[in-house]
């Protein structure tokens, strides 16, 4: 069963389409991953899944369910949580913080509940923050809780921010290249925690990623954009075959990813 | 060698910029203003200090930052930016005698050459003003040479000094209302600032004080109370304070109760714009609007007068004035909330502005009264006891404060409160984490509207009538300028903030004229010195400084191992 389907979707800026009329089929369960040059769109897609951007075209279903157009904090509500290219923690708070943030989609108590603090909400409060520290742990940030984000170093303040998007339960985690600035070790660990992830918890991932080494290793169904456009799509062997993918890479790789960049933000 | 020259060079420069603040202090009328406020009776006014005070300080950290530690040079230094100070203002005084500079510079006037010259024939003024300011630059490097003990014990009691002789008015007045216990005191003062006993007695006294304590501290680093007395001891300051606080306006008296319940208000709106801008990051510039809302919903509906409608009471008109308040804040907020940083301010401006001007309109005359105002306003009542005073009103405004100043550390340690937080550090994150942008930011402008509108009922019923030109914008400002300094986001630096910025010019009058040059020159030295505050947040201390020190080291191989470790494949 599908957890994730886009049909048609189109994004256009101005006259440059970015993403252009994408088909995808994310089963649940997957580790499913976006690959395609630099420009390709594939960030683009992402804002659209999670409601940044509303597509000029198509339909996006979330376990079936019409999506296309909901605000950001209604997607996040829906069970669709993500990460970013560039980390994007709050910087100024601390872990614990921003992990607890993150469950915000669970927290029900309102104004009047933090102001009078009845028991509920306590309760709330205590079960969060107590979550929160298990969240740490899994993560491997223990004992860091109350140290700002942004003093955590750099791989720490990579899996705070998969820690802050699984804080939501999501049913689907969009990691927008994880393994960014990683040299092969940490590479290497990331990829253990993703499959970790998807095996422990039974969340769908969709990744985007550059590192081929990483994508084949770690992907069950990949997809190939290139200038917005799907050329491909299956398992990482087919597509090494691909010849469509290896001209897009090589063919015209370097030339593309330095005209488009405005795409990729 | 090199940097010894180049230090030369910057000891000139400490030197200018010394002559420059005395200067500039000068010719404002800072220095005039306080000429007659003597802070040691007949020995030396406040206007001095304000002449002299930036070269002790341009002295002192001149030699501080001295490479050489040689005591002759170290009082050369401190003596040549002296000179450098001195000769400006004789400069300036003997171009005046040549050339007319009044037709430009307004305060420069025979009068203050009279001040600065010592009350002396001219050109004896001038050598004693240099002799003056060499000395004075001389002391600041003497004082660096002096033992750490020793300086503060000095440096606290002259101050101490100093600030009894400015509020000596205060004080006076104050200790008056006291009856017997009045005559042990009042020989400290004169009529103006301290007596020259009374200025030698508090001077030995807290001197011998903060020695002492500068003595104790040391040992007591090694025999730390437990921490059961450490309690007792905060507990202890907590009821002293809490004692101080309610007991106030007799301490005070009507007169400097009325300042104080000035403040009051200011240190409510402050709260509650505080959450607006401190905790939620919306930079509202129209805050005004809300206060001038409260106010005159309270006027109309309570007024004795012809133009007023229902005529209720103050407890009944309240609830209604800060819904109305609320309700404005909303309707502001939801068009405008998708606006980020400077457009926001421009859009809250131009609301603050916009309720100032239909206040003032022909069109709501009838109802508002133009620029007329609304007068007799109820004054509160519970039974036979009516808030009729300013010392009463007190009461009234504190527990306006005690529930802001509540609500707000609530919010503060909230769910809601990360929220406000996260939209501040990055608002797509923040949404994407499931924040309702909308309904989050208008909970926080719904907040700061309602103590705002608190604040304008409050100062409606104190008055007893409002006039347009009460809510200017510069009220806003005033407002966010107390935030600012007393510490974005921290709720104590609310109070700290209101104090300085709103007590300060109110309680010596001749702060008044300077209010604004004050606030200004504040800003500046916050943002240069201080920009988390005088009583920052913790968070943003952190944010701010400790930064530097805590950033750990990133090392690759502990950062590597952790997840693969526990990941275990």
């Amino acid at each position: 069963m599908a957890i994730l389907v886009s049909k048609k979707v189109t994004k256009r800026f101005g006259g440059l389409e970015a993403v252009s009329k994408v088909d995808l089929e994310v089963p649940e369960h997957a580790i499913y991953s976006i690959i395609g040059p630099n420009g390709a769109g594939k960030t683009t897609f992402f804002n659209c899944v999670t409601g940044f951007y509303t597509p000029d075209e198509g339909v996006i279903l979330l376990n079936n369910r019409n999506i296309t157009g909901l605000s950001p904090d209604r997607v996040a509500r829906l069970g669709v949580s993500r990460t970013y290219q560039n980390i994007r923690l709050f910087k100024n708070m601390t872990a614990v913080e921003n992990i607890l943030v993150g469950m915000q989609p669970h927290l029900k108590s309102g104004v009047l509940g933090a102001i009078f603090r009845d028991p509920r909400t306590n309760r709330e409060e205590k079960e969060a923050v107590e979550e929160a520290n298990r969240l740490l742990v899994y993560i491997n940030l223990k004992g860091m809780g109350d140290l700002l984000a942004k003093n955590l170093p750099y791989g720490q303040q990579r899996r705070l921010e998969i820690g802050r998007a699984l804080a939501s339960k999501p049913k689907l985690l969009l990691l927008d290249e994880p393994t960014a600035g990683m040299n092969p070790r940490e590479t290497q660990d990331m990829v253990n925690f993703i499959r970790r992830l998807r095996d422990e918890l039974g969340i769908t991932i969709l990744l985007i990623e550059h590192q081929m080494r990483v994508v084949m290793s770690i992907s069950e169904q990949i997809t190939v954009l290139d200038f917005g456009v799907k050329i491909a799509e299956g398992t990482p062997s087919e597509i090494q075959k691909n010849p469509q993918v290896v001209e897009a890479y090589l063919g015209r790789g370097a030339a593309s990813g330095l005209s488009q960049t405005p795409v990729e933000v | 060698m090199k940097s010894e020259s180049s230090y030369w060079v910057k000891t000139i420069q400490n030197g200018l910029i010394g002559g420059c603040i005395s200067l500039l202090l000068a010719l404002v009328g800072l220095v005039l203003a306080f000429g007659k406020t003597y802070v040691i009776s007949g020995l030396f006014t406040m206007g001095q200090v304000f002449f002299l005070a930036p070269i002790l300080f341009e002295s002192y950290m001149s030699v501080r930052q001295a490479p050489s530690k040689k005591i002759i040079t170290l009082l050369a230094i401190g003596g040549l930016v002296g000179l450098l100070g001195g000769v400006m203002l004789v400069i300036i005084i003997a171009i005046q005698q040549v050339i007319n500079l009044r037709e430009v510079l307004l305060n420069l006037s025979p009068n203050l050459v009279t001040l600065l010259t010592f009350n002396l024939p001219l050109a004896a003024g001038l050598v004693v003003l240099l002799v003056v300011s060499i000395a004075i630059g001389v002391i600041g490097a003497a004082f660096f040479l002096l033992p750490d003990r020793i300086r503060s014990a000095i440096s606290q009691a002259f101050l101490t000094v100093v600030l009894l002789g400015l509020f000596r008015d205060l004080i006076v007045t104050v200790i008056g209302n006291w009856g017997p216990v009045e005559n042990a005191f009042l020989w400290l003062f004169a009529q103006s600032g301290l007596s020259i006993l009374g200025a030698i007695v508090v001077f030995v006294l807290v001197g011998a004080l903060v020695y002492w304590r500068m003595g104790r501290d040391k040992k007591a680093t090694s025999i730390t109370r437990n921490p059961r007395q450490q309690s007792m001891v905060r507990w202890g300051r907590m009821a002293v304070l809490a004692l101080v606080v309610l007991l106030l306006p007799f301490i005070l008296g009507s007169y400097f109760s009325e300042i104080f319940d000035n403040v009051g208000i200011y240190i409510l709106m402050g709260l509650g714009l505080n959450i607006v801008v401190g905790f939620a990051g919306l930079l509202d510039l129209g805050y005004v609007a809300f206060y001038a809302i409260g106010a005159y919903t309270l006027g109309v509906l309570t007024t004795s007068e012809a133009v007023g409608i229902l005529h209720l009471t103050f407890w009944e008109a309240t609830p209604i004035a800060l819904l109305v308040a609320v309700f404005a804040g909303v309707v502001l907020g939801l068009p405008i909330l998708r606006l980020r940083g400077d457009y926001l301010a421009i859009v809250t401006l131009g609301f603050g502005e916009i309720i100032r001007i239909l206040v003032l309109s022909d069109w709501l005359k009838p109802l508002l009264g133009g620029s007329e105002g609304i007068q007799r306003i109820s004054q509160p009542t519970i039974g036979s006891f009516i808030f009729g005073n300013q010392q009463r009103l007190y009461y009234l405004i504190l527990v306006g404060i005690l529930i802001a100043g509540f609500i707000s550390v609530r919010l503060k340690d909230s769910h809601l409160g990360r929220s406000w937080m996260a939209l501040r550090e990055d608002e797509d994150v923040a949404e994407a984490m499931g924040i309702n942008k909308v309904i989050t930011k208008l909970l926080a402008f719904a907040m700061g509207a309602l103590f705002s509108g608190l604040g304008g009922a409050l100062f409606a019923t104190k008055i007893g009538s409002v006039y347009p030109q009460s809510f200017s914008f510069i009220v806003s400002i005033n407002i966010l300028s107390l935030i600012i300094i007393g510490g974005m986001g921290s709720i104590p630096g609310v109070f700290i903030g209101g104090l300085a910025l709103v007590g300060l010019p109110l309680l010596i009058s001749q702060f008044a004229d300077f209010r604004y040059l004050i606030y200004g020159a504040a800003l500046v030295a916050m943002m240069l010195i201080k920009p988390e505050g005088l009583s920052p947040e913790a968070r943003r201390r952190l944010e701010l400084h400790e930064v530097i020190e805590e950033v750990p080291i990133e090392e690759p191989t502990t950062v590597l191992k952790t997840p693969g470790e526990s990941g275990g494949r």
